[in-house]
């Protein structure tokens, strides 16, 4: 995301290839301040930007794990709490509570997923939004550019004028609107 | 850098859809104007949520006593309706979730609204168990709780493994309804003006589709589909063995499981397809809800249908294989006893009109698949009845035997759910987008410019 502060520009592009071919233009002189906006996933992005793997199913695993653990120690810890013996059966009886640690496997995996995936995406984002247009959750692809100074700007400017976007904001944040 | 361009969009899954910038135009404008025939509906519904809620507070004032439920019969409608929409929940799961592992290109225009159909089927599912209780405000015992004398619930009930499931399932499934929405609360919110724009502002969360939202949305997704598909297969299992566990004869059978599950399976999408078929006529969804998808639709019903109605064939089949008199009586009875129409709508509906979708002419044509998914609407609900009813009016001792007969209340209420879950249905059709305006956009192909020849030295 963009540091505030820095100068930057917004481009919109209505085709999903002279994105690409930005993106990759930008990252190979170096360029990391890059947001890119799209209406919808395109993992074409996601590579020329250059993602791994998401760091949220570490916390799916981990509320997985934590829901079959306290699938069967809550039930057996209850059944100890205050033993009751139904028909003969043993009182940790094991193959019931496979079911309820099942569910809350999938419960807590949710759950889990749901946190993770809101601290990964720094979500809810609720500050009024900046540096957007409207147009990308429509039809129109987006590419931000932070840069250190002006004159570095002007460089990824350079680089993304040749791929023709349809639009460029410069100071999409407004900094110097006052 | 020949990266996109090779990709296999499915261009004939939407072949009218000319551009992203057209699904937004033409899913959003469902939100603006509603019609006469959406108000027709709501005012319909709305009134039916009326005599649900009277004939629940006539019960809760009166007690029980006002249900035809007596012994033997201590489960009728309520547990029926219970099982009956836990059921349709179910193919909304399979819509979104399964069929989004296997990648299966017709979802994209259907998930949405069978999500949604999932979460207001479960919304209404749940409230039976609490309906049936009677003293409904004691509903919370049914949650393990350290109470004033450590009294917990016994986990070897199916009782309160449904609990745990239904409420897992219910969790699950909202959540998954509502983050998939969240690009297109974001495309609503842009397009909006004035109080929905605030509102959409609101419950879009400040998406804004960047590629970090992007990334990991997509793993965390695929994810919770992952999750998912274990899950939808567990519930309605569970619900199964809410019969399957007990020894009534007609219930003690290990086939419950997959038969249940199919069955859920094959009823929710035979729901889906008795919603989406007004929802395209209506609206005018016809480029996004192609022959296509009723097609594919048929299909799942079709196999589905198949596996339910061999189960009831294996279900006669070891009543008179296992040798056991109870058993074989209670499944003589169905057929020919005091129920022998519960039966046979079930066996009409369920077993014989889905033999019709063999045919493609039945299949592609839209008035023909809505007919016959009323008729298995129908006859999954008898299903449900015919399993309960019977069963527990025929056990093991003659002199027990009884008929039950549901009372006027039941039937206010049973009907009231149905008007309870089309108000849910309404709501969402006005409010949220009823087509996934983003993931409908993964299917189109994407605009490209092409390269000239000069710049693609670089």
């Amino acid at each position: 995301m963009s540091g505030s502060g820095r100068p930057g520009f917004l481009a919109s592009f209505q085709h999903l290839d002279a994105t690409l071919d930005a993106i990759k233009g930008l990252r190979k002189e170096g360029f990391r301040d890059i947001t890119a906006y799209a209406p919808f996933p395109e993992h074409h992005i996601e590579e020329a930007l250059g993602y791994g793997k998401s760091p949220v199913r570490v916390f799916t695993l981990t509320g997985g794990l934590v829901g079959a653990a306290a699938g069967f120690a809550f039930p057996a810890f209850t059944s100890l709490d205050w033993p009751l013996v139904t028909g003969g059966k043993p009182i940790l009886s094991m193959p019931a509570y496979v079911v309820i640690a099942f569910e809350m496997t999938i419960l807590l995996g949710v759950l889990f997923t749901v946190i993770g995936l809101f601290i990964n995406m720094k979500f809810p984002h609720l500050k009024p939004i900046v540096i957007y247009d409207p147009e990308f959750t429509a039809d129109r692809f987006g590419i931000y550019v932070g840069a250190a100074d002006e004159e570095r700007l002007a460089e990824a400017r350079k680089i993304v004028d040749a791929c023709r976007p349809d639009r460029v904001q410069e100071d999409p944040e407004g900094l110097h609107h006052g | 850098m020949a990266t996109v361009a090779e990709t296999d969009r499915g261009a004939q899954t939407h072949p009218d859809v000319q551009s992203y910038g057209e699904v937004n135009e033409d899913v959003l404008q469902i939100l603006g104007r509603p019609g006469k025939w959406w108000w027709f509906l709501f005012a319909l519904s709305a009134l039916g949520v009326g005599v649900f809620a009277f004939s629940w507070g006539y019960q809760l004032v009166y007690g029980l006593g006002v249900t035809g439920l007596n012994s033997p019969v201590g489960w009728g409608v309520y547990i029926t309706t219970f099982v009956f929409w836990v059921g349709i929940a179910h193919s909304g799961t399979l819509i979104s979730a399964i069929l989004f592992l296997f990648r299966a290109r017709w979802r994209q225009s259907i998930y949405r609204a069978a999500e949604a159909m999932t979460v207001f089927a479960v919304m209404t599912a749940g409230l039976f168990p609490l309906i049936h209780l009677g003293r409904a405000w004691h509903a919370y015992w049914l949650f393990p709780y350290p109470n004033e004398r450590l009294l917990w619930p016994n986990f070897r009930s199916p009782l309160v493994w449904d609990v745990f499931a239904v409420t897992t399932y219910f969790t699950l499934s909202a959540i998954f309804f509502y983050l998939g929405s969240i690009p297109d609360l974001a495309a609503a919110r842009d397009r909006a003006k004035g109080l929905w724009k605030r509102f959409y502002t609101f419950v879009a969360l400040g998406w804004r589709g960047t590629d970090r939202e992007w990334h990991h949305f997509g793993k965390a997704y695929l994810f919770l589909a992952a999750l998912a598909t274990p899950l939808v297969l567990s519930v309605h299992s569970v619900v199964s063995w809410d019969f399957a566990m007990a020894i009534v004869p007609g219930w003690h059978a290990t086939i419950f499981a997959p038969y249940f599950v199919a069955g859920a399976i094959f009823s929710g999408v035979a729901m889906v397809i008795t919603l989406s078929v007004p929802l395209r006529k209506i609206f005018g969804l016809e480029k996004y809800l192609t022959v296509r998808h009723f097609d594919a639709m048929a299909k799942l019903c079709l196999v589905t249908g198949l596996i339910v109605f061999w189960a009831y064939l294996v279900e006669f089949f070891m009543a008179w294989y296992s040798g056991e008199d109870p058993e074989r009586r209670v499944f003589w009875n169905r057929v020919w006893g005091h129920y022998w129409w519960s039966t046979w709508i079930m066996l009409i509906c369920n077993g014989f009109i889905p033999i019709l979708l063999w045919f493609k002419r039945v299949r592609h044509s839209i008035a023909a698949l809505f007919t016959v998914s009323l008729f298995i609407n129908i006859g999954m609900w008898f299903e449900r009845y015919t399993i309960i009813v019977t069963s527990l009016s025929h056990e093991f001792m003659p002199f027990a035997w009884n008929v039950y007969r549901p009372s006027l209340t039941e039937m206010g209420i049973i009907l009231g759910s149905f008007a309870w879950f089309a108000f849910w249905f309404l709501l969402f059709i006005r409010v949220l987008p009823p087509v996934a305006i983003s993931e409908l956009k993964e299917v189109l192909p994407p605009p490209m410019r092409g390269k000239p020849k000069e710049e693609g030295g670089r």
